[in-house]
């Protein structure tokens, strides 16, 4: 589903990722760990199509398509979703509003007929249920007032709506209690499926006791040193990354 | 060799005739002008707005028919006045009577009677043409603990090139009375006409007056319009200024606040695009204490526009206890766009609460690119975070049919949905 060969990108001349390669199949959860600094935000926001990230080299294909050629919203219409580390706050911007117009610019993409507002509100009851987001947030400008934790599950509630073939989550798991983590990950775990892939960008391995992913990979000085089972998630815990990138 | 020197204002109105038989207040405003000029850019109040691109035509006054079907407002169920040119279009118009409530085509005596209600309100050089040389308007009189049933919608139709509507219109609403009125100005096949308007009236002891304005003229014309109001004690007077027409527009708003506990709320709104000029002036000057007022002008500037905000406010010395609150944004969607914003208060009592910001920028890109991040086009994204940015300010409109016909007014201008 998703092939990134030897990613180069920069972002104002400082070199970030250095010949990244990835390759995630579609049913596979795939949790990237590394130290601070290592690459993990940019990779998403290379993927996702942020401007002031320019790629120098490599290549990335989604599901056939060559993901790089394409504008962010174009990305995002394919079926690739981003989790946002930190999402935005956009006021006077309704929640319900934005969602209704972007699926229904997915669905022209598609060459698809626009959601009926009954099939919209309906979904709108469903999935946000599934992350627990009140009624009332869902309606609300999009993340305004929202705590840490209401912001992260408004951006699985999104996820949950959207339907991507591949979600990146990016650090979505930080500053969660446990009560929130679980909710976030019980929303991604209903939201897999042998169609879909997930991307976890984290720091703590304590996401992974709750998204089990089928790999585990470490990203330092922008690229992939090491690539394990999930028990890796466990030693890095431990250990730290020391070890690897001594070794590297 | 002969040096003549020449009043460019009485060369201006050359072409515009007026009775012989003027009241008093018409010919002397109509002496006054023989000592004016138009301001210049040097003037502070006019610095970023050029008018001789207005003044240097002269215009011709003639009344003209045009459909104004179009521009009526349906759910809004109000009583109506057209004006063509600024003359007063009966057929079109059509107002039920209320016991209480006088809605009439204005006439000199009515307004002798009533103007020296705002004597100690400045006039410029163009609302004294206009008061020289008006043609028509609307006079609206509501008694004494009634409160009108219907709000008035005045259309404001200018057609052919080269004219110009001198409409004038009055309205006093009385103590403890209620009145509203929606203003939309619109044009046919009007390039280089020039719309002169001035709307004036008087808020009594404890009345509330609500006025809606809607520039939706094309943008081939001009527009200055002059808003003179008194407040009285506990009077609310709530005014809204939505402009998306003209190709030069200042909106310049006078509101006396002469009674203690008055509530004075102003809302603006400019959208500008390809060479549009829009200049906000507001002026609210409490005398009083005890009052409120609380002002909002949002403005997003595209193209080779320009927009002017100008928010003054005057606290005088034993006005205490006032809250003044001004708030102005912009954005610039265009490296060529230009904003020119000035908040302006004047305090000089001690105990009162006042503030005002002011901010210009762009659209927010963290914002635009977590929308595209969701699939929606860069205009659409843009297109929302606009209209967030400007419905706080239609928000503030207190009648939900004139917030659903400015909404209409922004799809059809600019293909918003809502």
């Amino acid at each position: 589903m998703l092939t990134i060969k030897n990613l180069h990108a920069k972002v104002e001349d400082k070199d970030i990722l250095k010949g990244l390669n990835l390759e995630v199949k579609a049913g596979e959860v795939h949790a990237i760990m590394g130290p601070n600094g290592a690459g993990k935000s940019t990779l998403a926001s290379v993927l996702a199509g942020k401007d002031g990230y320019e790629v120098t080299e490599g290549s990335v294909d989604f599901d056939g398509t060559d993901l790089l050629e394409l504008e962010t919203e174009d990305r995002a219409r394919e079926g690739l979703f981003l989790a946002f580390q930190y999402p935005v706050e956009i006021p006077g911007v309704s929640n319900i509003n934005f969602l209704r117009t972007s699926i229904n610019e997915i669905r022209e993409y598609k060459g698809e007929e626009p959601i009926s507002a009954k099939d919209f509100m309906v979904r709108v009851k469903e999935k946000s249920a599934l992350v627990q987001l009140d009624a009332k947030l869902a309606s609300r400008s999009v993340n305004e007032g929202f705590s840490g934790g209401e912001k992260k599950r408004n951006e699985i509630f999104q996820m949950a709506m959207l339907e991507p073939k591949l979600a990146i989550l990016d650090e979505t798991d930080s500053g969660l209690d446990i009560d929130a983590l679980r909710i976030v990950a019980d929303g991604v775990n209903k939201l897999k499926n042998e169609g879909n892939a997930i991307v976890v960008i984290t720091h703590y391995q304590r996401l992974l006791d709750y998204i089990v992913p089928d790999k585990v990979h470490v990203l330092a000085d922008g690229q992939i040193i090491k690539t394990g089972p999930k028990e890796l998630a466990l030693e890095l815990e431990d250990k730290g990354y020391d070890w690897l990138t001594e070794k590297a | 060799m002969e040096i003549a020197q020449e009043n460019k204002v009485l060369q201006f109105v050359e072409n515009l005739s007026v009775g012989s038989d003027l009241p008093t207040y018409r010919a002397m405003a109509k002496d006054a002008l023989a000592g004016m000029d138009f301001p210049t850019t040097r003037v502070e109040d006019w610095k970023y707005t050029r008018v001789t691109r207005i003044t240097k035509q002269n215009y011709k006054s003639v009344e003209a028919t045009a459909d104004a079907s179009a521009y009526r407002i349906p759910a809004l169920n109000a009583n109506v006045m057209v004006f063509v040119n600024g003359f007063y279009d009966a057929a079109q118009s059509s107002i039920e009577a209320q016991e209480g409530v006088t809605i009439s085509a204005v006439a000199d005596m009515d307004l002798e009677d009533y103007l020296d209600k705002l004597d100690s309100i400045d006039e410029n050089v163009f609302s004294l043409i206009n008061k020289a040389y008006y043609t028509g308007g609307a006079f609206v009189r509501v008694e004494k603990k009634v409160v009108a049933a219907k709000p008035l919608h005045i259309i404001h139709i200018t057609t052919g090139e080269g004219v110009i509507a001198n409409t004038r219109h009055f309205i006093d609403v009385d103590q403890s009375a209620e009145m509203e009125v929606v203003c939309t100005h619109h044009s046919v096949n009007a390039a280089e006409s020039f719309s002169n308007v001035v709307l004036e009236g008087s808020v009594g002891v404890n009345a509330g007056l609500k006025v809606h304005k809607l520039q939706l003229e094309e943008l081939d014309m001009f527009h200055i319009s002059t808003e003179n109001f008194i407040q009285e004690k506990d009077a609310r007077f709530d005014i809204n200024t939505i402009t998306l027409g003209g190709l030069l527009v200042r909106n310049g708003l006078n509101i006396l606040v002469d009674g203690e506990n008055c509530d004075t709320m102003l809302n603006g709104v400019y959208l500008t695009k390809e060479k549009q000029l829009v200049d906000n002036h507001t002026f609210v000057d409490h005398l009083q204490a005890h009052c409120v007022s609380d002002e909002m002008y949002k403005g997003v500037v595209d193209d080779k526009s320009k927009a002017v905000f100008n928010g003054k406010v005057i606290v005088r010395e034993d006005s205490q206890k006032i809250e003044a609150f001004q708030a102005n944004g912009n954005v610039l969607l265009s490296r060529d766009a230009e904003v020119n914003a000035k908040p302006e208060l004047e305090i000089y009592a001690d105990d009162v609460k006042c503030s005002h910001g002011c901010t210009i920028g762009q659209l927010d890109e963290d914002g635009i690119f977590y929308l595209r991040a969701r699939g929606l086009g860069k205009k659409s994204a843009e297109q929302l975070m606009t209209q967030a940015f400007i419905g706080e300010v239609i928000e503030r409109v207190k009648n939900e049919t004139v917030q659903d016909y400015i909404y209409t007014q922004f799809e059809e201008r600019f293909g918003w949905v809502r």
